[in-house]
């Protein structure tokens, strides 16, 4: 039965909800955007103020459960949608058509990323995952008059519908082998040794997800969705929706042992080795920044993706101190595209020559790109070197040599394409320059969170102490 | 304290130097001039007030500690320490920095306060490396140097004769040198992990986790690890790739940190990590790292001489010298090793000089190639003197400070390893013969061009003469230096012996 404490567990999402419908009935009323932005915003900040109230809870609902891996991810989630949002203001500024639908959707996919990152359950599992996905794909083909943001929303459906599909037989496979849908019950149900149908399941689940984390074999998808989607829409789906979808990943790791067979791992220490090496090397000769940091994104959660074969207490803090390393990186790199390309004037300036010379024209702005990538590439004094340095001890201490090889590799590959960019942001200026920033961008609300994420990077590269502390503290399985 | 400063100071100056841009052109360069003036006297006042006697029961082997935690769950500390050996090279690192922003006075007239930064935050890093204690802490500097020194290389420097050549000699430089650094994280991983398993103590310090107990096979890799990392910037032979190219294409001031102070961050890296920490691998090892130092030796010599661009055969000269100072570092001979730390200075003055003069030579007639040099002794006044001098400096005249260290090496090698002392005379002779043909096509012969060009003014006068009188200076009294590392050479040179007493003993017990 549902209680008042039980709601209390949930207040975050439920405050995202009904800012949702707030936002819907505002533009049904009358269209503004910059209330509309606002609503969104102080919706999101409220959550985020909620999120004591809801860890503090007694007891979760039915089918939800609020341990320390979900309460992680609820706060990184509100975070990046709130950087989201900041960020989107400004983009869609110039905008011809509709631009107040944007923050509704985005609250939609919230609320589905929240919903995910708490559910015990598959249905839960199933339904927030949905929720999360289909608002993403109104949000990718947004500019519709775009060629390629239409492209990309139409893909993303396909391929992400038949992920769906792979998925929900994997469910289904699991149900008819154990009869329940809740992860407990799947955990006590499977605790004798794991027969063909359910390893099947837990393989087409493993697809399923992999899909959306694009892990490699999966990840065709992601460089032109990437590169098509417009730049906030980009933002959104590489932070929260990949970060919503990996802590499931933990959280089935974790609770059910069918997914801790050796198998099983054998089979995803192959994935992460060829997602870790094929993203690295897929991107090495680009000239898209947004297709770049597209495959940069897909080796990183090749690299993530060790956590979930050592597994254990180390690995849920490594998931924790990684996942906000890439996600404050990619943030910041993310929203140097946006400031560029903003206001919406057709294609984002996601070209490598249109940031040719970016420090003689935007210092400040370099100087943020020159930090996410430094921090992409894990060189020490920025956050992404904290990150690399958990994945390889955890690799070390579980004597995961493949894979320890693999991330040494990767990042060695990696360094070029990243070195890349960054020396084109201080060699001369060509003559022409199509895109660029406005001269207050710095005074912006966008500008302003811009500044703050790469502050950010920067302070928890050289004292990492209180986020460590904050990810050790949380009780990260609450089984 | 003093020792945070010497790591801040640099950092803070670059900085300044940055912002500084806006006010005027010149006030960057005033700003980095007093900065490494500022490092160079606190490690000279230091030099002069401290105490350089072998550490006995009761006294540290620290001249100066610092000491405050930084991440606790995994037990990494701010730990700086100096000793004899790390105040010679942080006052090496201090001069030789003073000496870069002097020498690109002229030469780098655009973006004057970005690239000073990127000059002090090179030497702050190379200041951390000299001072951490804390392997992670160490590890940090390691790499964080690299990032500036690859925007110096890639936005400063000489364009080769096809197009983007400075950017691909940076990233390759990058690249080699971060990716053998990861090797060393995953050795410096892999140690402390032992060191966890076997007394359940989380910590990366370098007293804690010297004599660890590491289980043979394994140890024998994280040696390798290590050996690895510090043999592409030291650079030993088969790792040597990214180093013609990047000293080719860096502008002067990059080349003369890179060959004056960074090749020396690896020896060091040997000297205080390596040997220390895997006493009986290395001694097991030895054989093989010195003959990989003859082999830098010979090639580098060869190679030199073959060269047609005044910097990359400078370049390859300190391949070769750098053989010299493999061989000392692994023979566990005190006195080779104290000759290895007179060879790094020494080095490091002559071919900073080398580097600067043809810096200046480039400054007059825009080319680095020598066949369109020749007879320069008569039309340029001064400079063919020193480089004359330094020349000689670099194949090993006596009175010079690179025969002390050269002849040291030799000496102390000899009782050990009798054959590669032989071999690795050859390579003074190869040395005589590319500094010579250095001489030959640059400044005699017939002249390619005729007209005189410009004497030296009083910068470029006054650091070529204080870099001879210290080449002088050492060469002809060295006593002062040995004294200041004497703690530090022996107590390596022993573990070598000690290991080896220990496995003759283990013999007999078998």
């Amino acid at each position: 039965m549902l209680t008042l404490a039980n709601l209390m567990a949930i207040l975050p999402l439920i405050i995202v909800a009904a800012t949702a419908i707030v936002v819907m009935l505002g533009i049904a009323w009358q269209r503004y955007h910059a209330a509309t932005a606002i609503v969104s915003a102080a919706g999101l900040v409220l959550a985020l103020l909620s999120m004591p109230l809801a860890s503090a809870a007694q007891s979760s609902p039915p089918l939800m459960i609020m341990d320390g891996l979900a309460i992680m991810g609820s706060v990184l989630v509100l975070l990046c949608a709130l950087v989201t949002v900041a960020l989107s203001h400004h983009y869609l500024a110039g905008y011809i058509g509709p631009r107040e639908e944007f923050y509704l959707l985005l609250l939609c996919a919230v609320t589905g990323a929240l919903g995910l990152v708490a559910s015990n359950h598959l249905a839960t599992l199933f339904i927030s995952l949905e929720l999360l996905s289909m608002p993403l794909y109104g949000m990718l083909a947004y500019s519709y008059r775009a060629e390629r943001s239409l492209e990309a929303g139409i893909k993303y459906l396909i391929l992400s519908a038949a992920a769906t599909a792979f998925l929900l037989f994997g469910m289904a496979l699991v149900y008819a082998r154990t009869g329940s849908l809740d992860l407990v019950g799947l955990a006590t149900e499977l605790v004798t040794s794991p027969d063909v149908w359910s390893l099947a399941g837990a393989v087409l689940m493993l697809v399923g997800l992999g899909f959306k984390l694009s892990i490699v074999p999966f990840h065709l998808w992601t460089p032109d969705v990437y590169q098509g989607g417009p730049a906030p829409a980009t933002i959104f789906l590489a932070t929260v929706s990949k970060l919503a979808v990996f802590v499931v990943v933990v959280r089935l790791m974790m609770t059910a042992p069918v997914f801790d067979s050796d198998w099983l791992r054998v089979l995803i220490t192959v994935l992460a080795l060829l997602t870790m090496l094929g993203g690295n090397l897929l991107a090495l000769f680009q000239q898209n920044l947004k297709r770049l940091l597209g495959y940069s994104s897909i080796a990183h959660f090749g690299y993530l993706l060790v956590a979930i074969v050592v597994g254990g207490t180390l690995a849920a803090e490594t998931v924790g101190v990684y996942l906000v390393t890439y996600l404050i990186a990619t943030l910041a790199a993310f929203g140097v595209v946006t400031q560029l390309s903003s206001p919406f004037g057709g294609e984002d300036a996601a070209g490598l020559h249109h940031y040719r010379g970016l420090f003689w024209r935007r210092p400040w702005l370099a100087a943020v790109m020159t930090v996410s990538f430094l921090s992409l590439a894990g060189i020490p004094l920025t956050a992404g070197f904290i990150g690399k340095f958990y994945v390889l001890v955890l690799g070390v201490s579980d004597g995961r040599w493949w894979l320890v090889g693999g991330i040494v590799a990767g990042s060695a590959i990696g360094l070029f394409y990243y070195l890349r960019v960054m020396v084109t942001l201080y060699l001369p200026e060509p003559g022409m320059r199509r895109m660029d920033a406005p001269n207050d961008w710095g005074n912006r609300i966008g500008g302003l969170t811009l500044l703050v994420v790469a502050v950010l990077v920067l302070m928890l590269g050289v004292y990492p102490t209180p986020m460590i502390d904050w990810v050790a503290e949380l009780p990260m399985i609450g089984f | 304290m003093i020792l945070v400063w010497l790591i801040l100071i640099p950092f803070i100056g670059g900085l300044l130097c940055w912002q500084a841009e806006r006010w005027s052109h010149q006030a960057p360069r005033w700003i980095a001039l007093g900065t490494m003036l500022f490092v160079l006297v606190i490690s000279v006042v230091v030099w002069l007030t401290g105490d350089f006697a072998p550490a006995s029961a009761n006294s540290s082997q620290w001249l100066l500690q610092w000491r405050a935690p930084w991440i606790p769950r995994f037990g990494v500390e701010i730990h700086l320490a100096m000793d004899g050996l790390s105040l010679v090279l942080v006052a090496l690192t201090g001069f030789l920095g003073l000496l870069a922003v002097l020498c690109s006075w002229q030469e780098i007239s655009d973006r004057v306060g970005f690239f000073h930064l990127n000059l002090l935050f090179i030497l702050g890093g190379v200041v951390g490396v000299f001072l951490a204690l804390d392997l992670f802490l160490f590890f940090l500097f390691w790499e964080m140097m690299l990032v500036p020194m690859y925007f110096l290389i890639a936005l400063w420097g000489h364009s080769g004769s096809a197009g983007q050549t400075r950017i691909r000699a940076a990233t390759r430089f990058f690249i080699y040198t971060q990716a053998s650094g990861l090797l060393m994280l995953v050795s410096i991983i892999a140690l402390v992990f032992v060191h966890y398993s076997n007394t359940g103590e989380l910590s990366f310090g370098y007293d804690t986790l010297r004599g660890t107990d590491v289980p043979e096979p394994l140890a024998f890799w994280l040696m390798l690890g290590f050996f690895i990392a510090f043999a592409v910037k030291l650079p030993v032979v088969p790792f040597h790739g990214w180093l013609p190219d990047a000293h080719a294409q860096a502008p002067t001031a990059g080349s003369v940190d890179l060959a004056g102070i960074l090749l020396k961050t690896a020896a060091y890296g040997i000297l205080r990590f390596a040997l220390p920490l895997f006493p009986e691998q290395s001694a097991a090892f030895a054989p093989v790292a010195m003959f990989l130092g003859l082999v830098g030796i010979i090639y580098g010599a060869v190679l030199a001489c073959g060269q047609q661009d005044i910097k990359r055969l400078i370049a390859y000269t300190s391949v070769s010298h750098m053989g010299f100072v493999l061989i000392a570092l692994y023979s566990g001979s005190e006195l080779a090793i104290q000759g290895a730390i007179v060879l790094m200075v020494a080095h490091a003055f002559s071919t900073a000089a080398l580097f600067i003069l043809s810096g200046q030579l480039y400054e007059r007639i825009h080319s680095r190639d020598m066949r369109v040099m020749g007879g320069l002794w008569g039309r340029l006044p001064v400079l063919p003197g020193f480089t004359l001098c330094f020349v000689a400096a670099s194949l090993g005249m006596p009175a010079t400070a690179n025969f002390v260290g050269e002849f040291m090496i030799l000496f102390g090698t000899f009782p050990g390893a009798p054959m590669v002392v032989v071999v690795a005379s050859i390579g003074l002779v190869l040395a005589a013969i590319y500094s010579l043909l250095l001489m030959q096509r640059v400044h005699f012969g017939s002249e390619y061009r005729s007209g005189l060009l410009a004497g030296p003014d009083r910068r470029e006068y006054g650091i070529m003469l204080v870099l001879l009188v210290l080449t002088l200076a050492v060469g002809l009294y060295p006593q002062p230096l040995l004294d200041t590392t004497a703690a530090v050479a022996g107590p390596v040179a022993e573990l070598f012996t000690g290991s080896a007493e220990l496995a003759v003993r283990a013999g007999e017990v078998n």
